[in-house]
């Protein structure tokens, strides 16, 4: 975080804060993700669990919200089948940007346990929503969720904001295959 | 006085038009990711069409293909808050048919496992009866108290929620040296936690006017749905499987049949189902004492496992007492180490199908109310 370095070295006198503003906004941005919570299985049990008193994940800064409308992100907790495929779908389109997903648990990552025979389960999330956290497990412990909440925290605050695509540019160049 | 009796006319010959709305599937008070179509007059529900499907995950499908320990782990998948209680059945069954008898110290650790595992069943319904009722602060504190008890079963078996702990034979691991003095200490924090509760949230006026005389099952209707557990039991009815057939060691144990008695409403109203959850916690809590009293200290909890598990062709139903009520497995035999077919009887489905029924004229707030009073698993409805 560039800001909080730059908050431990002021300047001579104080008052004087230096940093960009794309700092600030990630700063913000990255420290009160609201969520859209999709609790589908098993995963969303140890969901409730992380949100109530014993894990606690509002300090992280996230509050549930019921509405597509009003989030951030959406986390994907459980087995999707294709039933359910198409309504994850119509939500993500709803969303604002800008948006990420988490995608929390096997099921939803890979199909998990039922990648081999389940007829009805999709295998993998990300084969129609774009996944940016993937926290392994069956189901993950809370505190397997909280570390992906600090990853997606993490990646926010490292974004570009202005000149994307210049940027975004400079960084394929750096990775392009010689 | 003239004026108002004419409001009141022009009141009645309001023409309401009937709304279909739709709840769910992703809504945070379905309990999961049902969805009900439901008709309204006003604010008046007049029809209820639950669908069902958003969560098929084909688990008889998967049966066939898995050995039969392969099976374990997806039957701890249906009923995914209580799988302890899942795996008990289909285990039994197994054993049944290999003749296998299982060791003394095998019964009794499953006997407690499986009541912990209730407790934390009954605190899930509660706390989120409670959250759909509008209270926030038992969840809270029902889900302290529920990280003691996954503790145990996680020092045990390895598993927060699922645990794949009762193989056929036997168990998974041995429990742990401190399992009887831990068991002992969550009791007391459950009982105190019930206690609490029970002054917060159950004798409240505001629950009892919200619950009480609200989405009233009468035991014959309940019994002609095919109703088990706590729903039934609220309407009256005690029909518990430990008592009525018990299966393994339930009956070296002194417990009651927890009824509704329609305290404070109606027999077979929410706040009965509620209250039988309640009261079957603190019966749990006597089971659990009881059985450690009596658990003997040694014994090798593996000495029964088979090497090979075969089964001829032939075919069992076997039943046992889950906190959403009857669970049963059919499995049928045909000579392989893979069940020809592995039927399950979900609890949860069948208590669902009572839902239309029970909820016609109430507002659309109860309808909330009553979902959460028969407490369902939709893994365990759509399988």
């Amino acid at each position: 975080m560039g800001l909080l370095n730059k908050l431990d070295d002021p300047f001579e006198g104080g008052g004087v804060l230096l940093g960009t503003v794309e700092d600030v906004l990630n700063w913000g941005r990255s420290k009160s993700d609201w969520y859209l919570h999709f609790g589908l299985a098993c995963c969303a049990i140890e969901f409730m669990a992380m949100n109530a008193s014993h894990f606690d994940f509002m300090r992280f800064g996230t509050i549930p919200r019921t509405s597509p409308r009003q989030a951030d992100f959406i986390m994907i907790t459980g087995t999707v089948t294709l039933k359910m495929a198409e309504r994850i779908k119509i939500l993500w389109e709803q969303m604002a940007e800008p948006k990420y997903c988490m995608s929390i648990g096997s099921c939803s990552n890979s199909g998990g346990p039922y990648w081999e025979h389940g007829y009805h389960v999709l295998k993998g999330v990300d084969r129609i929503i774009p996944v940016d956290v993937y926290v392994p497990g069956c189901p993950p412990r809370p505190e397997a969720m909280q570390e992906g909440m600090v990853k997606l925290q993490k990646m926010i605050s490292e974004q570009a904001i202005f000149n994307k695509r210049k940027r975004m540019a400079e960084i394929d160049k750096q990775n392009e295959i010689k | 006085m003239a004026e108002k009796k004419t409001f009141e006319m022009e009141y009645s010959k309001v023409d309401t038009e009937r709304m279909r709305l739709n709840v769910g599937p992703q809504h945070p008070s379905t309990h999961g990711v049902l969805r009900l179509e439901v008709e309204l007059d006003g604010e008046i529900v007049t029809e209820v069409v639950p669908h069902m499907g958003y969560l098929h995950r084909c688990f008889e499908k998967h049966c066939e293909a898995m050995t039969y320990p392969q099976c374990i782990p997806y039957i701890d998948r249906l009923d995914y808050i209580s799988s302890m209680n899942n795996e008990w059945p289909y285990v039994m069954g197994v054993e049944k048919l290999m003749g296998i008898e299982v060791p003394e110290r095998v019964e009794y650790i499953r006997v407690i496992m499986a009541e912990l595992n209730r407790i934390a069943n009954h605190q899930i319904a509660v706390a989120t009866f409670g959250l759909d009722a509008g209270a926030f602060t038992p969840f809270l504190y029902y889900f302290r108290d529920r990280e003691e008890i996954l503790a145990i079963l996680e020092k045990a078996s390895g598993g927060r929620l699922l645990y794949n702990y009762f193989w056929v034979g036997g168990l998974a691991a041995d429990v742990h040296p401190t399992f009887k003095q831990e068991c002992l200490d969550v009791i007391k924090h459950i009982r105190a936690t019930n206690a609490e509760v029970t002054n917060l949230l159950i004798y409240n006026k505001i629950f009892i006017d919200r619950t009480a005389n609200v989405g009233i099952l009468p035991a014959d209707v309940a019994i002609n749905f095919g109703c088990s557990g706590p729903v039934l039991r609220g309407s009256g009815f005690p029909l518990d499987l430990r008592r009525a057939e018990p299966y393994s060691i339930y009956d070296r144990f002194d417990f009651n049949v927890v009824v509704g008695k329609g305290e404070v409403g109606t027999l077979g109203d929410c706040w009965d189902r509620n209250i039988v959850r309640m009261g079957e916690m603190e019966e749990s809590c006597k089971i659990i004492e009881q059985a450690i009293a009596q658990m003997p200290d040694t014994g090798d909890v593996q000495e029964k496992l088979p090497k090979k598990i075969r089964i001829p062709k032939s075919e069992i139903l076997s039943r046992a007492e889950s906190p959403k009520g009857d669970l049963g497995f059919y499995i049928v035999g045909n000579g392989t180490d893979k069940p020809e077919r592995l039927r399950c009887r979900a609890t949860s489905f069948i208590n669902l199908s009572v839902l239309p029924e029970i909820s016609k004229g109430y507002m659309i707030a109860d309808l909330i109310l009553i979902l959460g009073s028969i407490d369902i698993v939709l893994g365990e409805v759509d399988r």
